[in-house]
């Protein structure tokens, strides 16, 4: 009885020494970051197209003042509410961090002190960018104006309220593969932009219940999880995204629908940002929509 | 009954069908004026639909034609909308089923006459250039968009 308790005892402690292990905020591997020189100029489309203004520039910012990333914006959802922090070059922000501190941000998720950040902040997608690409947004990100706004504390429930948590999320969600597999030049440059930078699945691949994409019907919508309504479907099936690839381009450049409505609600932000791409990646992001596996739209 | 009590009645009822027929002819006003609004929306569609053709590829780039709807276009942006507009012509008073257009466009005024004016600026660009060449019209057409964005974000009830 002694030894089974003891056996038991153990087997406790091996249990959470493994879930401490795995649950450990990882850093990436230095190796991906050596050498790495960041180019403003290119850090600017960068910084357009993984649309950090979208969430980072104080509430109801317009023209330049949407480049102040002072934060503060809130996202209510099931888990709570979570408020985009200050991310500007100051002491209240991303002042002093170096490229790999950003790049452990955006590729694993890990705050330079060593936390988890929320997937709130969509690492999930910024996992799968180039680490070159991070090297530019960092040069860019410095040359912006400074923000000294106190970033706002996050309001959750127990238990998603524990950091640590979040670990056992990474290991599910966190992955720098790509989702769908594609062949040639011009679906694997639409997939980095989609999956990666232009993290599209964030929103239109339905959550699970743990907060994770739902994989088995990526880019099919679902409900909208900051607000009202439902998120569309963007696969190439009869009930999703009818659209011809063209319209698709147009969409993003102009923000007109074939019917010449125009995008609504939050995509008449990513519109702004889909408008500074080239024709090229516009076209190449409608190629990657149209070559998707196609799922009905869930009512 | 006496002739007194009679009296009042008809007079009563006679107040009644005033206040109902001020009511009927107010809703009559609204639906009109709610009309008149998505029609001009119509239209604009209408001439977009030419220009957007030509932008997508979709229809030979025709540089009188491009030149012909962008004026249209610009001509439309003009268009006094003030009596299109009435208090209480918004989807909390009216029902989705009547209109999508929030109660913030009256609680913010005039922002919706400024976004108003950007998009009366953006298609009066767009017509400057549209008979140039297809990269002036394709140039031209995003801050169009842009622009029908600037009221549709904040001042359209979300799809979905």
């Amino acid at each position: 009885m002694r030894r089974a308790l003891l056996l038991l005892a153990v087997l406790g402690l091996a249990g959470i020494g493994g879930g401490l292990a795995l649950t450990a905020p990882d850093r990436v591997d230095p190796a991906r970051l050596a050498g790495l020189t960041g180019d403003a100029a290119r850090g600017e489309a960068v910084f357009r197209i993984a649309g950090c203004a979208s969430c980072h520039a104080a509430p109801g910012a317009d023209g330049e003042a949407r480049l102040v990333l002072a934060g503060g914006l809130a996202f209510e959802t099931d888990f709570g509410t979570f408020r985009a922090p200050n991310v500007s070059p100051s002491p209240k922000g991303i002042g002093g961090w170096s490229v790999e501190d950003l790049a452990n941000a955006m590729l694993a998720g890990v705050s330079p002190d060593g936390a988890h950040y929320y997937p709130a902040f969509p690492y999930g997608s910024y996992a799968k960018m180039e680490p070159q690409e991070i090297a530019d947004l960092h040069a860019y990100m410095m040359t912006l104006p400074p923000s000294d706004a106190e970033s706002p504390p996050h309001e959750l429930g127990f238990p998603f309220s524990i950091r640590r948590g979040i670990g056992l999320w990474k290991l599910l969600y966190l992955s720098p593969e790509p989702v769908i597999a594609v062949e040639g030049e011009t679906l694997l440059r639409g997939r980095y932009l989609v999956e990666g930078p232009a993290h599209c699945g964030e929103c239109h691949t339905a959550r699970n219940a743990l907060g994770g994409p739902d994989l088995s019907r990526w880019l099919a919508g679902g409900p909208n999880p900051d607000g009202k309504g439902r998120i569309p479907n963007l696969t190439p099936h009869e009930t999703g995204l009818t659209w011809s690839a063209a319209d698709i381009a147009e969409y993003l450049r102009s923000g007109f629908t074939p019917e010449y409505d125009v995008a609504g609600g939050s995509m008449a932000d990513v519109v702004k940002n889909t408008a500074t791409l080239s024709d090229a990646d516009r076209a190449a992001i409608a190629a990657y929509l149209k070559a998707l596996p196609p799922h009905p739209t869930e009512r | 009954m006496t002739g007194k009590t009679t009296g009042k009645i008809v007079k009563l009822g006679l107040a009644a069908l005033v206040a109902f027929s001020a009511g009927a002819a107010a809703a009559q006003d609204m639906d009109r004026a709610v009309k008149a609004r998505k029609s001009l929306m119509t239209l604009y569609a209408h001439y977009l639909g030419t220009l957007g053709g030509m932008a997508k590829g979709e229809i030979a780039y025709d540089s009188a034609k491009a030149a012909s709807a962008a004026a249209s276009l610009a001509a439309l942006s003009t268009a006094d909308q003030s009596a299109m507009w009435p208090q209480g012509s918004d989807n909390a008073s009216l029902g989705m089923d009547k209109t999508e257009a929030l109660p913030v466009i009256w609680t913010t005024y005039p922002a919706i006459a400024e976004k108003g004016k950007a998009m009366a600026e953006a298609a009066a660009n767009l017509s400057a250039v549209a008979g140039n060449d297809l990269a002036a019209l394709q140039g031209a057409m995003g801050p169009v968009g842009a622009s029908c964005g600037g009221c549709h974000k904040e001042f359209r009830q979300p799809k979905g």
